[in-house]
């Protein structure tokens, strides 16, 4: 048990956490209150007729063919883009942390990618896909794939998953090479001296003792795919060709800013507040205790 | 003043660059124009202010028309709504139905005392904005309409005369691709062109209740075995190649400007864009028709936007609106408009001072979206369309078309799946607009 240390009340610590409260009160708590009461009305684009409806936009929603098609992608795209960024991040990590000389480089190199926004990510592989002038489906075609994912949903689906998981290596990356510099050499070397090679030693030291990070990623890469994808998705497909990228996210915003049902994109983003909450709840409660060490 | 007054008067200095005197009363004009059309607009503002000393028009802009509507929409409920704003065509519906935020363009022009006379305006143009009564609603500005754009060298290579009717777009196509080419047509704004512009051509109704001009209780009805057996046709046409799809909007240009399509039939306003890219003689020409539906073409609607006031403001603001209106329809600047930009001219007179320009002699094809508009007087079925939530239902049909082109489902079953959730969409948007 620690010994609590008593320091006389003051106003200084209320004073300092204050700017903190209130940006989480302004920036977050009132937009989620306005979006939950948005969520009980149907209205018109200028908000001249509304009508108080209770949960008919969520009902709506639970029968919506469309929707429930978009949870399921969305889960789809999730787990796609976190297994193949986290994997990819991880075997970077592995190479980079064996490294000697050069390492500097070859680490700031792989970290690049993350301070690319991603709207500026997706207009990168836009132009590298373009069906007409990109210089993929070029090449594509010499080994027979015809590719248009202008027309071709899983095409579509897979380019914006590469967009997304490339954009999102890097921060990985970071992650899991700071989680091996910090496993202490000894350990390595025991099992190397035990005969163990560095691809057994990667699975039976390394990626377990990095399993803490690995759970943490999961969640970050999760939240990521469900919600920071939106400039991605929205610069590669738009969410099309029919609906086969429109993940949650993308349709909230199509909901409501494009076609102004403002109800029915608020619940949408409700449903999502809720997701959310969920996530960081699980992330709190289970994963920063039940791993391994 | 406050900080937003003088941002505005700051954006007035720096984007109209007139002499912005303390006296004169500024009118916001919000608009989707970027690049050289946004350009051609603060020219637009900035001659007129120039004309008078009264008034200064502060064009912005908001960024593409579902943007510009957005923020529209969200300043109105903020009580910030700017005088004038720039509205696509299918927001008519919308914003024809928020009656306490428009001003109707032709009741601001009589309350303001300035004379407005509705036969001045292209009949194909202001219908698609008139009450059913026949007033009108918001201004059109720039307005465009489908069109048959060919690369007439790729035809002369085939052999192929440039199509009239759907059964020439197919030999066509069949010439082209035997000649080499990678593909016979394409298209984009495929709902625009596809579905609303070939059920006009064909004066066919896509809706009830006159594609829902009379009431908001209108239901789909493009579902019809005409247009299915059109599309249908398309789709079979994907596997020589004679038919490929490109993308929504304006995702296929590249393919008819870099010479893989022969045919590409889209928007009279990708004029200019053409001109800049395509390195070979093309031509435009009209809408093939289809001559299993009709004898004779209709008239083809209009897409493009149209400026609509908004409540909220001081009469005397409303009065230099009303100028400005006035000034935005004159020929001249109509004229000039038109001939930058490929749009229709909105005033018949507009159009005739082009011809007298000899603008037409100089750029052949260039009347074709007028010849088209003015083809016939405007029925029921070709007059526009007024449906709710139209942009979700344009997408809608964009979705399931695309299903079509990928070999997913058949072509009735694009138009049923499309017209059945429209019309939830329709009924949705009759619930709101009360």
């Amino acid at each position: 048990m620690l010994k609590r240390v008593h320091f006389p009340t003051s106003l200084l610590p209320y004073l300092l956490v204050a700017p903190q409260v209130i940006i989480t009160l302004v920036f977050f708590v009132w937009p989620a209150s306005q979006a939950v009461y948005q969520s009980f009305l149907i209205e018109d684009a200028f908000g001249i007729s509304t009508e108080f409806v209770w949960f008919e936009n969520f009902t709506y929603l639970a029968g919506d063919e469309q929707y429930l098609g978009s949870f399921g992608r969305t889960i789809f795209f999730s787990v796609c883009v976190a297994v193949l960024s986290m994997s990819a991040a991880l075997v970077l990590a592995g190479f980079a942390d064996r490294i000697v000389r050069g390492a500097t480089t070859y680490r700031t190199l792989l970290i690049w990618p993350y301070a690319v926004a991603p709207v500026l990510a997706g207009a990168l592989w836009v132009f590298m896909f373009n069906p007409t002038l990109g210089i993929f489906p070029y090449i594509l075609e010499f080994v027979g794939v015809d590719w248009n994912h202008y027309l071709n949903g899983s095409q579509a689906m897979a380019l914006v998953v590469f967009a997304a998981a490339w954009k999102q290596i890097a921060y990985n990356f970071l992650f899991y090479l700071a989680a091996m510099q910090s496993i202490p050499r000894s350990l390595i070397e025991a099992a190397a001296i035990d005969g163990a090679g560095p691809i057994r030693r990667f699975w039976d030291h390394i990626f377990p003792l990095v399993s803490p990070t690995t759970f943490f990623l999961l969640v970050i890469n999760a939240v990521y795919a469900f919600f920071d994808t939106f400039g991605i998705i929205h610069a590669v497909t738009q969410g099309g060709p029919a609906n086969a990228t429109t993940i949650l996210v993308y349709k909230v915003y199509n909901d409501g800013f494009v076609g102004l049902d403002l109800g029915g994109s608020a619940a949408q983003s409700v449903i999502l507040m809720v997701l959310v909450i969920a996530m960081t709840v699980v992330q709190f409660r289970y994963v920063e205790r039940k791993v391994e060490y | 003043m406050t900080m937003k007054k003088m941002l505005l008067a700051g954006t007035a200095a720096f984007a109209v660059s007139a002499s912005a005197a303390a006296a004169q009363t500024e009118i916001s004009w919000w608009h989707a124009m970027g690049g050289t059309n946004g350009e051609r607009v603060n020219k637009i503002a900035a001659d007129f202010n120039a004309s008078q000393s009264d008034y200064a028009v502060v064009p912005t802009y908001k960024g593409n028309y579902t943007e510009t509507m957005t923020a529209a929409v969200a300043a109105f409920r903020a009580g910030e709504q700017p005088h004038l704003v720039q509205v696509f065509e299918v927001g008519t519906a919308t914003m024809m139905a928020a009656k306490g935020a428009i001003y109707p363009i032709e009741q601001m022009m009589a309350d303001a005392g300035e004379p407005f006379d509705g036969s001045d305006y292209l009949p194909a143009v202001v219908s698609y904005y008139q009450t059913p009564e026949g007033e009108l609603l918001s201004m059109p500005f720039n307005s465009s309409t489908p069109v048959l754009w060919y690369n007439a060298d790729a035809l002369e290579a085939a052999g192929a005369a440039v199509p009239e009717t759907w059964d020439d777009v197919k030999a066509a196509a069949q010439a082209l691709v035997d000649n080499g080419m990678e593909c016979g047509f394409s298209f984009g704004w495929q709902s625009w062109v596809m579905i609303e512009n070939f059920s006009a051509w064909h004066n066919m109704e896509m809706g009830t209740k006159e594609n829902g001009f009379a009431g908001f209780d209108t239901e789909f009805t493009f579902n019809n075995d005409k247009v299915a057996a059109r599309l249908q046709d398309i789709a079979d046409m994907q596997g020589d190649k004679l038919f490929v799809y490109g993308g929504r909007r304006g995702d296929s240009l590249p393919m008819f400007t870099n010479g893989e399509c022969g045919m590409w039939m889209n928007s009279s306003a990708y004029y200019g864009s053409i001109k800049s890219q395509a390195k070979f003689n093309f031509g435009q020409t009209m809408l093939p028709l289809d001559t299993t539906l009709a004898d004779a073409p209709q008239n083809s609607i209009i897409g493009g936007a149209t400026l609509w006031a908004l409540q909220g403001h001081e009469s005397d603001e409303y009065k230099g609106l009303a100028k400005f209106m006035t000034y935005l329809s004159s020929a001249e600047v109509q004229a000039w408009w038109h001939q930058e930009t490929g749009y229709v001219p909105i005033t018949t007179a507009a159009g005739e001072l082009s011809a007298e320009q000899g603008f037409y002699e100089t750029n052949p094809g260039t009347d074709t979206a007028i010849k088209q508009l003015s083809l016939n007087t405007p029925t029921p079925s070709s007059r526009g369309l007024r449906f709710g939530n139209f942009v979700q239902i344009r997408d809608v049909i964009n979705e399931e078309m695309e299903a079509l082109w990928a070999g997913n489902i058949s072509a009735a079953e694009a138009l049923d799946n499309a017209a059945e959730r429209g019309n939830a969409l329709l009924r949705k948007f009759e619930r709101t607009a009360k």
